[in-house]
């Protein structure tokens, strides 16, 4: 039977399509990994070797919501994609991973791929578990199957066109999951390339301190260079590192160890959960981890440590402030921040930071500063750490800008920031949404 | 020279910027219902409220009032006249030496006047910058719910 010319093009563009659909589906495509009615009782060691891992790998923290059940998930994480909630992972049978079988939990961890087959966002940084070592994975998957199992749901809210079509995540594997260990190194020492396997892969340092893309995969060429974690800069640990004083490896050993270094100052955000699981694994994994960032930092410059010397001579009041400066600013610090950080009244037992050694003052913005005056600093829920009190209800925003305009230039030895007004309304509407998806993800059943 | 509204009432006060709102509500205008406790935003016996919202007067300059609203203790009622919330404090005896009580009443203040129906979990929360030694957090907790239940009742707007 002839075919006029056009229905001859639209069966040609059928064709074009089914095939392309095809093939689209079979790069995208993952099967279902049977769900497992049993299993054995796994071996106590390998579940407190897990437990460790799992602390190591922080876990807990995405996957807890606030007030919630450890690892039963709902919470909410800030992408620049929308809002991802994390998912359950206790072993409930019918919310969490309870029938996974440890072949699931494997390919979920190196892969991103959930036992049903459907792709996993990389906010679940498998591009870094990629490079666990098969027992370690088996000693998590141990840990994580015997916590109690919870019931419990995260709100279904699927991330905007098109990032909600999650089989496009096939081809952002294609592009950007590097697969296979960590390469040891022999020319460097054993907790080097111990802290190397952990840094890299389980602990996923580089998922907050490393820039990302637009298709939100992490700048492999800037490893380290500074990125961005739930609204809060994770500053660089490169060369680039904002602190007064450079980092070394006993310095990051105390801050990673206890949340609080006497020349850098007190973990707050999105770090002070981590350092505060970082506390309850050997020692000996945490002055790995430590040995390692210490070498990513590498050997400061001269100009640097002169630097660092004129800021430890400030904060020990040896020589005066750069810019004492007057105005409204600088009543705000007197007044408000002075009881603590300035030094008449430095108390013995709450030690506070000179703001002359303060990273978060020299970060290229001021959101960090921003965040923690608003929102002070507090302990991990149930233990003991530095508090410093919230000043959002004190403070009004043309004021903020009046003291963050005034500690940049007394105390950061740096150019002024720009659009400090901006951050502080970027700031505020992040909180914002921040308190309507955790009331979402409480509300979910 | 500074103008601070203090419970509605607007008074000039002779102070550097820099002072603490603390100090001024205690020596400069008398009102010596918030409690200097740490000095350093830790304890919240200095617990007023401004706008609304729970502050440590400690902490808070004078410089950065200008035009906004303190409402301290005293603002609630009068030892002739308590307000819903200092009667039932007494009502349940929440107080031991009573050092905290001042600002617990301020921070559960708050709370009660956007939520009628706190639960003890909800109570214990809010309270939770606050501080008491002696440990009346049970009562607290009661009295608490008892203002916020006549709240309730009696339609009571703050």
């Amino acid at each position: 039977m002839p075919h006029s010319p056009l229905a001859r093009a639209a069966l040609v563009t059928l064709a074009v399509l089914v095939v392309g659909a095809a093939a689209f589906f079979a790069v995208a495509w993952r099967p279902t990994i049977a769900l497992v009615a049993a299993r054995e009782k796994p071996d106590q060691h390998e579940v407190a070797r897990g437990a460790e891992l799992a602390a190591i790998g922080n876990c807990i923290i995405c996957h807890t919501r606030d007030d919630g059940a450890p690892y039963a998930g709902g919470r909410p994480i800030e992408t620049p994609f929308g809002i991802v909630y994390s998912t359950n992972i206790t072993p409930d049978e019918a919310t969490g991973i309870g029938g996974w079988s440890e072949e699931a939990f494997r390919r979920a961890v190196r892969e991103g791929v959930s036992q049903d087959g459907h792709h996993l966002y990389p906010v679940f940084p498998y591009d870094h578990m990629t490079k666990m070592r098969d027992d370690d994975i088996s000693a998590v998957y141990a840990f994580i199957i015997t916590r109690a199992p919870v019931h419990a749901s995260a709100p279904a809210d699927p991330l905007p066109f098109p990032f909600g079509f999650r089989p496009l995540l096939a081809y952002w594997k294609l592009l950007f999951l590097d697969r296979g260990p960590v390469p040891a190194d022999s020319t460097q020492s054993d907790e080097w390339n111990r802290g190397a396997y952990l840094v890299e892969g389980l602990a996923h340092c580089g998922a907050c301190h490393t820039p990302r893309n637009a298709l939100g995969a992490e700048e492999r060429d800037k490893a380290y260079g500074g990125g961005e974690s739930e609204g809060w800069i994770a500053p660089a640990l490169n060369a680039a590192s904002p602190a007064a004083v450079p980092w070394n490896a006993d310095r990051l050993f105390s801050y990673l160890r206890t949340g609080w270094d006497d020349e850098h100052g007190v973990s707050a955000g999105p770090m002070a959960p981590v350092v505060h699981n970082l506390g309850t694994v050997p020692e000996s994994e945490v002055r790995s981890v430590a040995a390692y960032v210490a070498a990513v930092a590498g050997a400061p410059t001269p100009e640097r440590e002169e630097a660092a010397r004129k800021a430890l001579a400030r904060a020990k009041g040896e020589i005066p402030a750069a810019s004492e400066g007057a105005g409204p600013g600088a009543a705000i610090y007197v007044g408000a921040c002075a009881q603590c950080h300035g030094e008449a009244g430095r108390h013995p037992l709450l030690p506070a930071l000179d703001l002359a050694l303060s990273s978060t003052l020299r970060n290229p913005r001021p959101d960090n500063a921003i965040r923690i005056i608003r929102g002070g600093i507090h302990p991990v829920a149930g233990a003991a750490g530095p508090l410093m009190p919230p000043f959002a209800d004190a403070i009004t925003d043309a004021q903020l800008v009046a003291l963050l305009a005034y500690l940049r230039a007394a105390f950061a030895e740096r150019d002024p920031w720009n659009g400090i007004e901006d951050a502080v309304k970027r700031a505020r509407n992040m909180e914002a949404q921040q308190t309507r998806a955790a009331q979402a993800a409480r509300n979910t059943p | 020279m500074i103008d601070l509204n203090v419970n509605g009432n607007v008074q000039q006060v002779d102070a550097e910027p820099e002072t603490p709102l603390l100090y001024v509500l205690r020596n400069d205008l008398k009102l010596n219902g918030a409690k200097f406790g740490c000095g350093l935003g830790q304890c919240g016996s200095c617990t007023v409220l401004l706008d609304g919202a729970p502050i440590f007067s400690c902490l808070v300059p004078i410089s950065l009032l200008e035009g906004r609203k303190v409402t301290t203790l005293e603002g609630l009622g009068t030892p002739a006249n308590p307000g819903v919330l200092q009667r039932a404090f007494i009502d349940e005896q929440a107080a031991q030496c009573g050092y905290c009580i001042p600002g617990m009443i301020m921070r559960a203040q708050a709370l009660i006047n956007v939520n009628r129906n706190p639960s003890a979990a909800e109570i214990a929360r809010h309270l939770q910058p606050n501080l008491c030694r002696c440990g009346t957090h049970a009562q607290i907790i009661k009295a608490v719910q008892r203002a916020a239940q006549l709240m309730k009742e009696r339609s009571l707007t703050r």
